[in-house]
């Protein structure tokens, strides 16, 4: 058990150590010199060569990635000379909406696509199950924005039930946050609920073909307890896998539907950084989300210890 | 019937006696009366199961026989209401006590699964639910189907783990299937469907995927159970050694209709139909006859203290090291089959993908005639690759079901530089050697069967006019009847060609009959090696002694019986 | 309940089955729906080709006399020459005037374009790391921690990132969508290659000595066929979502390229009013990805049943 999560956390260090030299590299990539690019298009000569002493650009490249990665590594992520902050204020500023949108994402899709997935498999072939694929085609096919623009035109424009674009914060109204969470959530969803609910079928329906499931129904068992005691349990690694997969369509999904909804979360940043050339924020951003996602992972993998007995090695 | 006597007249068979005994007390368990399975459209028969009639009477053990194809396997789900939804029982009755399961309806057929007829399968390793422990599953059986409380549940099961006779019963309740061994959980599969004393147990190949000691302790404790309850016995088998074993009736089964059904002892020594004794002719007898000998060829093949050492990784353990084959010395001469018997994981394919280089050896030399080619770098080997070619055991995964038998064949003497015309040429003439039509050359591998693409990969590795052939488990996949043939293909193409053979398997009786010298493997050593004669005659080594005594059916000679 | 137990048809009838197997290609296209998929994206494609033909106008014209006008009005063009043709604007015009019917149109062949690309160079790429990563064993390890890497970061993140070096422009839009597609496409080849390895007719094309380029090439390549136009399928729907996703940020094909995204994008501010910028592309978009996910489930249904179990 502990050998496996030490392997686990070992394993992570090298993608870590990829995503960082990537993310560092972005900056050499651009053409131009990257002191300048940091500055931004309205920087003074003076500003760039104190930006450059900081960065060390002089040093050799490694030295260079060696001051980076140290002042990443103490919480340093730069200065956004556009928005007039230190990165780590800006993301701190930004935070709450992302957060609170991946959760109600999140638990919602999971909570709808879980059962659905498993009562198409448990009726493969049904009219139910027809439809549930369908359904699932169709929302890996139409894209979040388009999603979110009919919603709001439905929900918030022609009915009038909920407002349409804006956040407020959860300690400010809780119901008003409440209400803003509602259309955002549901568009982000789609994707994740049509994925989820795919696999969770695709999983049950190869557990129910299983050795084991034949010797449960030889038991005598009913089909209910065949499902759930012997057959879900079974197919939950595939779909925790899919689910910790999934984040990385969350993350995407958050930076358009901050667009579309207005909310000022690190999607929303992302785009007016990109827009404004704003490299340390854009940089800290993609660190910052991919590190997030690979922990998620990190802890379904061990979380995997918990279903299957097999993995406790 | 021409009974061609069989060389040592037959025993008696153990089960006989006791069967008259008790056959006298019981009615039958289970009648089946004219039972007719349909297939799907498109298949290749109209139905799986076809007019099947037998009764299973108490405290009577039934084997229904057959190679595959034969419909054995659907008689056994048709009887616990577990077809598949593409088959349906579309004619006839399952009388069990008297009440016809056919006509149940899905309620009513839970009731009696795993209260009066249970069932036990094939692959014990994936049979039982990998996130349960064993008790849990047990548990299940017991809570479905009684009222008893949470203590007199693990009372009894705890009661009916020592009765299948799993150390420590405590400990085995706790524990997860893959904590245990093929055989132990098999064991469990037997208290799981013995738990509540059923009239019928349904045995569905029980100990085809066991290793051939643990099978002769699972079939004694089917026996031994069957016997001091009582319980009538559906027990399902290919293999005729394990008839003889355990049978006290016997039904042969071909294409889906039954060809004929006796006593054990009538059916094996004088079976009335053509194809029960074709089937009886082609189990090979467990005695090696003499063989030539050949003192003065020359040895192709020599292998000198080889060994094969697999290093996995662990953090906070040390790391594991699998010492899959260790000090193996091995030497074949031209036109002598060398065969290596042993269990699963013994080490004797390791020892044949060493030679074939397909792995490289850690330890040890291999000499090739006088070319040591254990250390040899990969591009130095290519010219000695030719002198030894490899059989493997999967027919369907041998061929690549995308290019043509023709191809197939020329494809090595090609690599070698012949020309594309003399190695059709070649390839004509191997399909004659294998018996199968040259004309088929043209043709892919899915149009041929198991028995026919094993001819064909003999041929190819003929194609490269090897001096060493190997065979690993090469007829292990086959119906006996097409392994025989096989067998006899391979023995005279060592005969014609005087080839040396390296045949490696875990089937004794295969090995009696095909081997002039036997290493016996096991964990990884050769703990005897000797004339095949010798070996089988009066082994030494006492793990060598324990494999023979467990070879199901050896007090039985198979007689060879005259086609019809 | 529907527990297959398939296994107790005996093999006669599964050998039976297997003497009757036609060829894949014609199996996959009897599927109903690949049949259903690839005729709406035939629809499309003709579209895409067709649109100079089918009553458009130029796309990138900007007419500040027509601006903002809702699905159906009659518009009066002045042309260069002085004189004035009335059209009707199917679908309206957008906030500089530009016809928005002409527009969707035109966007098809950017939208295609992307979609195909991204899928024939991700694959390319792919093949040539996975066989690269699953013959040549010192290598496997680097290459595919480098993969991880570039797995860890969010598709989409990774396109932006890379967007934000090179400026944007349709060519970078691509090679923006590929690069996160990649390591995807490598791990699929990869572990195609290692289990084909591992299957005795490879061993024994091994031992007649066929060399490692013949192996690779006539035993080892073809079985990642199937699965490669299966994946081919499904990553480009996923560029066209990604192109149109970026595109509607601002940050995708500068906005003068009539594309799907762009338009949407062009079309966000006056939304309440003209929700039809929005809606028309939108529908157009999603027609077509949908049209190859269906083709796509179709082709894996049929090329390659063992992956419809995975998602």
């Amino acid at each position: 058990m502990l050998d496996f999560i030490a392997r686990r956390l070992v394993a992570i260090i090298p993608v870590l150590a990829v995503v960082a030299v990537f993310v560092f590299l972005m900056l050499r990539l651009t053409p131009g010199d990257p002191a300048a690019v940091i500055a931004g298009d309205n920087a003074t000569s003076d500003q760039i060569a104190d930006i450059r002493a900081k960065l060390g650009l002089n040093e050799p490249l490694w030295t260079q990635f060696a001051i980076w990665i140290g002042n990443v590594l103490q919480g340093n992520f730069g200065e956004s000379f556009f928005f007039k902050k230190t990165v780590a204020e800006l993301i701190a500023q930004r935070i709450e909406p992302t957060v609170a949108l991946s959760v109600c994402t999140l638990l919602f899709a999971v909570a709808v696509s879980v059962p659905i997935g498993v009562l198409a498999a448990y009726r493969q072939g049904s009219v139910f199950d027809r439809v549930v694929m369908g359904f699932s085609v169709l929302g890996f096919s139409v894209p979040g924005f388009v999603i979110g623009y009919c919603l709001i035109y439905v929900f918030a424009i022609e009915l009038g039930w909920l407002p349409v674009q804006g956040y407020v914060r959860i300690e400010v109204n809780f119901w008003q946050f409440l209400e803003r969470m509602i259309l955002p959530s549901l568009t982000l969803s789609v994707g994740f609920i049509a994925l989820i609910a795919r696999i969770t079928r695709a999983s049950v329906l190869e557990v129910l073909n299983e050795d084991y499931i034949r010797t449960a129904r030889a038991k005598g068992l009913s089909n209910r307890v065949v499902l759930m005691r012997h057959a879900l349990r079974n197919a939950a690694v595939p779909i925790l896998t899919v689910i910790g997969l999934g984040i990385a369509i969350l993350i995407g999904g958050a930076v358009v539907t901050e667009s579309v909804f207005g909310l000022p979360g690190l999607g929303r940043l992302t785009v007016e950084a990109v827009l404004s050339r704003d490299f340390p924020t854009i940089q800290t951003v993609i660190l910052m989300f991919s590190v997030v996602y690979v922990v998620i992972n990190l802890l379904i993998d061990i979380s995997y210890t918990v279903f299957d007995p097999r993995i406790r090695y | 019937m021409t009974s061609s006597a069989s060389p040592s007249p037959s025993p008696t068979l153990p089960r006989q006696t006791g069967e008259v005994a008790r056959s006298a007390g019981g009615g039958p368990v289970l009648e089946v009366r004219n039972l007719t399975v349909s297939l799907p459209k498109g298949a290749d028969r109209t139905n799986a199961v076809e007019k099947v009639s037998f009764t299973v009477n108490r405290g009577e053990i039934v084997c229904l026989v057959g190679e595959s194809g034969s419909g054995k396997s659907v008689i056994a789900f048709t009887v616990m209401g577990l077809l598949a939804k593409a088959l349906k029982p579309t004619g006839g009755e399952i009388l069990l006590e008297g009440e016809n399961v056919l006509a149940a309806d899905e309620t009513r057929l839970r009731d009696l699964r795993c209260t009066r007829m249970s069932m036990i399968f094939q692959e014990p390793m994936t049979a039982l639910n990998p996130v349960m422990t064993c008790g849990e599953q047990i548990d299940e059986v017991l809570s479905t189907h009684t009222n008893l409380d949470a203590n007199a549940r693990k009372a009894k099961i705890l009661g009916i783990l020592a009765r299948v006779k799993l150390p420590e019963p405590e400990r085995i309740y706790h524990s997860y299937p893959h904590q245990l061994s093929g055989g132990q959980r098999q064991r469990i599969m037997i208290a799981m469907a013995l738990v509540l004393d059923p009239v019928l147990l349904i045995a569905d190949e029980p100990t085809t995927a066991l290793d051939v000691t643990t099978q002769a302790e699972i079939l004694k404790l089917i026996a031994e159970l069957q016997e001091s309850q009582g319980t009538g016995v559906l027990f399902i088998t290919h293999d005729f050694g394990v008839v003889a074993e355990i049978a006290h009736r016997v039904a042969v089964l071909r294409w889906g209709e039954l060809v004929e059904m006796g006593p054990t002892e009538q059916i094996l020594a004088r079976p009335g139909q053509g194809y029960t004794k074709m089937l009886i002719s082609s189990v090979p007898s467990i005695h090696p006859q003499h063989r030539g000998e050949r003192k003065n060829a020359i040895t192709v093949l020599r292998t000198q203290k080889l060994g094969k050492t697999y290093t996995g990784h662990g953090f906070f353990q040390k790391a594991r090291v699998v010492k899959a084959a260790v000090d193996v010395d091995l030497d074949i001469r031209k036109g002598e089959t060398l065969g290596i018997v042993g269990e699963s994981g013994s080490g004797k394919s390791t020892v044949a993908r060493c030679i074939a280089r397909l792995i490289d050896p850690s330890e040890g030399k291999v000499f090739l005639g006088d070319t040591e080619i254990a250390t040899m770098p990969a591009g130095k080997l290519r010219p000695h690759r030719k002198r030894v070619q490899i059989v493997f055991q999967d027919p369907y995964r041998s061929m690549n079901p995308r290019i043509t038998v023709g191809d197939f064949i020329t494809e090595g003497p090609m690599n070698f530089g012949l020309g594309r015309g003399e190695a059709l040429a070649r390839a004509r003439r191997l399909m004659e050697t294998v018996r199968l039509d040259p004309n088929a050359l043209d043709r892919y591998p899915h149009q041929f069967s198991g028995g026919q693409r094993q001819r064909i990969c003999i041929a190819r590795a003929l194609a490269m006019e090897p001096e060493l052939l190997i065979a690993d488990e090469a007829v292990s996949a086959l119906d006996v009847s097409v392994q025989k043939q096989v067998l006899e293909l391979l023995d005279e193409i060592r005969q014609r060609l005087n080839l040396a053979v390296l045949f490696i398997t875990h089937d004794l009786r295969v090995a009696a009959q095909i081997c002039d010298f036997v290493a016996v493997m096991s964990k990884g050593r050769v703990v005897e090696y000797g004339p095949a004669e010798q070996v089988f005659g009066a082994p030494r080594d006492n793990y060598t002694k324990a494999l023979f005594a467990a070879a199901p059916g050896r007090h039985w000679e198979f007689g060879k019986f005259a086609a019809a | 309940m529907t527990v297959a137990t398939e296994d107790v048809v005996d093999s006669a009838s599964i050998a039976a089955a297997s003497t009757k197997r036609r060829s894949l290609w014609l199996v996959a296209l009897h599927n109903p729906n690949v049949i259903i998929g690839g005729a709406i994206l035939l629809v499309m494609v003709a579209i895409a080709a067709l649109a100079p033909f089918l009553g458009t106008i130029d796309p990138t014209r900007i007419d500040p006399a027509a601006r903002n006008k809702k699905p159906g009005t009659e518009i009066t063009m002045r042309m260069d020459d002085g004189t004035t043709v009335k059209r009707e604007a199917i679908m309206g015009t957008d906030s500089l005037g530009r016809d928005v019917y002409s527009r969707v149109l035109y966007g098809a062949r950017v939208s295609l374009a992307v979609g195909v690309s991204v899928a024939l160079i991700a694959i390319a790429a792919g093949i040539v790391i996975g066989l690269i990563a699953g013959y040549i064993r010192w290598a496997d390890g680097f290459i595919m921690r480098i993969m991880d890497g570039l797995m860890a970061i969010p598709g989409i993140l990774l396109a932006i990132a890379l967007v934000s070096i090179w400026r944007a422009g349709l060519v970078t839009v691509i090679f923006a969508i590929v690069v996160p597609d990649v390591p995807r496409v490598v791990r699929l080849v990869r572990s195609i290659v290692l289990t084909v390895r591992e299957e005795p007719y490879v061993e024994g094309a091994i031992s007649v000595g066929t060399p490692t380029w013949i192996l690779m090439f006539r035993h080892i390549l073809p079985n990642t066929i199937a699965p490669l136009i299966v994946q081919g399928t499904f990553i480009a729907a996923a560029a066209i979502l990604v192109e149109a996703a970026l595109s509607f940020l601002g940050i995708g094909i500068p906005p003068e390229i009539p594309s799907w995204g762009n338009i949407m994008a062009e079309g966000r501010t006056l939304f309440r009013v003209f929700p039809h910028n929005i809606f028309y592309p939108g529908i157009f978009l999603a027609f077509t990805v949908l049209a190859i996910n269906i083709m796509g489930d179709g082709l894996r249904d049929t090329l390659d049943p063992k992956m419809s179990k995975k998602v």
